[in-house]
């Protein structure tokens, strides 16, 4: 081994936080955790094996029974609810991979370094923009094999993908101070399927609002993972033929209403998962 | 010279335990000081707080004279950190890993990359460093992770426990790399719980126990409070205890202590090799069996015995076994 004679100039000496350092960290932290797909990618399978089981399930299976008269409409119906459903799941990622992070120390190595505070949350957000748009692309092409196609413009339909990124981006940061707050992967894959769960399913993703009982309908109304749908589903062109609008404000305007909730999402969970992460220790 | 490390009262509580209780050090420019202590003395706090990690509910601390509680970031950019647990991403190549951090503590593109490999190339983990840090084994890990805290050449290096859970080999090339880190001038503070450790590595050694320093001197005196050679023996059948300590006493130059149930007896001894043929011929004219005899150099337990009257303790907690287990796992790979 060659000697290890150290110069004493610290390289790094009086590195200040500012938006071009904020910026540079977060794209370093983005592209270490898209190394990760590149080096397990059977994560992707994984994430992807369930929505297209929902596709053919629902579309198959239930599709029938829901909408007898009109199977075809149905199954075009349905795909904006599994996108919705799986954007939002992927938030999960998010906490899960906080978690992962806390658990091995390497957190504990990011804060030690003279990085921006903020860089590993906004890397980590934005890394799993990357997984969503992957896994809407495929779920896209299996949608189209099942008969699913998209009625409006593209224009109209790149929307509504935007839509449900920026939707699922806002999640990823409630689930971004959830990891951070239960530093365990199994923890946060239970407390994700319990609370979004039945926020799909008390929804209008899968299934039309009409047969909902009256107390779980209005839940259903103003719930944001309806409106992110009904909105994608108004720039896809794939409402039912026979099916009555709700007349909710939330469904009369479901791409403001789902803004709003995004926008006040990310200003409440953003500071407090930066807040969480300047004084967390493993 | 100056200290570049300086703490002073610093405590930590965590609930009913504390975890510091009014510790000080000071680390001169281009010394290394060893922090000695058995699992929970509240080493790995210290370092926790030395490197901004933790906030000490009391007391101050400065590295290079930045205060840690007021200037985190300032101090962030002066040190190099290797915690107790290796903190590399498994996913990334050992270059990968270290190109992030030089990019994290913003040296930029080109200088990240060429550091990274001089760093690879003096860590011995050239051929590996485009294999994913997952199959590397614990000794790699670890030299990885030293690597790291040197990215950007910081004054001031802080490692915690760099060489546990490491083999009797991996060890000894640990060793080799801090020690040729300590000839080149580096300023280190580095924990342990093996005396053979700081005597190799440190300067100065400061013992901690219950988060408060019980001795603090070079490992030569403290070597010499607790006497140099040790000889320490197990008797097969307790009934010939009371021989073997009149036999052990007759050379002792220390008060015979006994440990395990009894059983084992060991005393300090001037002439270690004289005296071990002494006792030996005593306990032959008094018919004991020994199972185990020996000549032994003085160990972090004796430390601790002379200094406090109990062995170091392994205390229980939960957290650590956890982390342990975390540790043990990844290990294995
Ligand atoms: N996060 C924590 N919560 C509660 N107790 C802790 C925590 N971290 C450390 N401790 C306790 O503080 C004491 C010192 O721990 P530590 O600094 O890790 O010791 P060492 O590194 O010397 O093994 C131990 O009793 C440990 O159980
Ligand atoms: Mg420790």
């Amino acid at each position: 081994m060659t000697t290890l004679t150290e110069t004493r100039r610290p390289a790094a000496a009086g590195r200040r936080t500012t938006p071009a350092t904020v910026l540079a960290d977060s794209w370093v932290i983005a592209k270490r955790n898209l190394i990760k797909i590149k080096r397990v990618p059977e994560i992707l399978v994984f994430i992807l094996i369930s929505p297209i089981m929902f596709v053919l399930l629902f579309a198959y299976v239930f599709g029938g029974a829901i909408t007898p008269a009109d199977p075809e409409a149905y199954r075009e119906f349905l795909i904006a609810g599994i996108f919705a459903q799986t954007v939002v799941f992927g938030s999960t990622f998010t906490g899960a991979g906080l978690a992962e992070d806390m658990q091995k120390g390497i957190i504990d190595r990011f804060r030690s370094l003279p990085m921006s505070r903020a860089a590993v949350l906004i890397g980590r957000t934005a890394s799993d923009v990357v997984y969503n748009v992957l896994t809407l692309i495929i779920m896209a092409l299996t949608g189209l094999l099942v008969g699913w196609r998209i009625r409006n413009s593209m224009f109209d339909a790149l929307a509504g993908f935007a839509l449900l990124l920026v939707f699922a981006y806002a999640f990823s940061w409630v689930m971004a101070y959830v990891g951070l707050l239960v530093p365990s992967v199994e923890v946060i894959n239970n407390a994700s399927f319990i609370v979004i769960m039945p926020m799909t399913f008390i929804s209008n993703a899968f299934v039309p609002l009409e047969s909902f009982p009256t107390p779980l309908r209005i839940f259903a109304e103003w719930n944001p993972v309806s409106t992110v749908t009904q909105a994608s589903r108004d720039l896809f062109g794939n409402n039912l033929p026979m099916s009555a609008p709700s007349d909710a404000w939330s469904l009369q305007n479901p791409v403001l209403y789902t803004l709003i909730w995004t926008v006040v999402i990310v200003l409440i969970f953003a500071p407090l998962s930066i807040a969480r992460y300047r004084r967390t220790s493993a | 010279m100056s200290d570049i490390i300086v703490a002073s009262g610093l405590v930590k509580r965590y609930g009913e335990v504390t975890a510091l209780d009014g510790l000080d050090l000071r680390v001169p420019e281009g010394t290394v000081l060893g922090l000695l202590g058995p699992n929970g003395a509240g080493k790995t706090t210290a370092v926790r707080i030395l490197t901004t990690l933790l906030r000490a509910d009391e007391g101050q601390a400065t590295v290079a004279g930045i205060d840690v509680a007021r200037d985190p970031q300032g101090v962030r950019s002066r040190i190099g950190l290797s915690g107790q647990y290796a903190a590399v991403d498994e996913h990334l190549t050992g270059f990968e890993n270290l190109d992030m951090v030089g990019r994290l503590y913003g040296l930029g593109r080109t200088r990240s990359r060429e550091r990274a490999r001089e760093l690879l190339e003096r860590f011995s983990l050239a051929d590996a460093g485009d294999r994913p840090s997952k199959t590397y084994s614990g000794g790699m890990r670890r030299r990885l992770d030293l690597a790291a805290a040197l990215v950007a050449e910081p004054p001031v290096l802080v490692l915690d426990e760099p060489t546990t859970g490491l083999d009797v080999r991996a060890r000894q090339e640990m060793w080799d790399v801090i020690q040729e880190l300590v000839s080149g001038g580096s300023t280190l503070l580095l924990t342990t719980q093996y005396l053979e450790e700081a005597d190799l590595l440190a300067d100065d050694i400061i013992v901690i126990d219950h988060g408060r320093a019980i001795a603090h001197g070079t490992a030569d005196q403290l070597k010499s409070q607790v006497g140099g050679e040790r000889v320490e023996l197990v008797v097969q059948d307790e009934g010939d205890t009371r021989a073997a300590f009149a036999a052990l006493a007759t050379v002792a130059t220390s008060e015979v202590q006994r440990s395990g149930g009894g059983k084992r007896l060991s005393a300090r001894v001037d002439a270690g090799q004289r005296a071990l043929a002494d006792v030996l011929h005593r306990l032959q004219e008094a018919g004991v069996e020994v199972l185990d005899i020996g000549l032994r150099r003085p160990t972090l337990d004796d430390v601790f015995l002379e200094l406090t009257g109990h062995v170091a303790e392994e205390r229980d907690n939960e957290a650590d076994q956890d982390r342990e287990l975390v540790g043990s796992k990844e290990g294995s790979r």
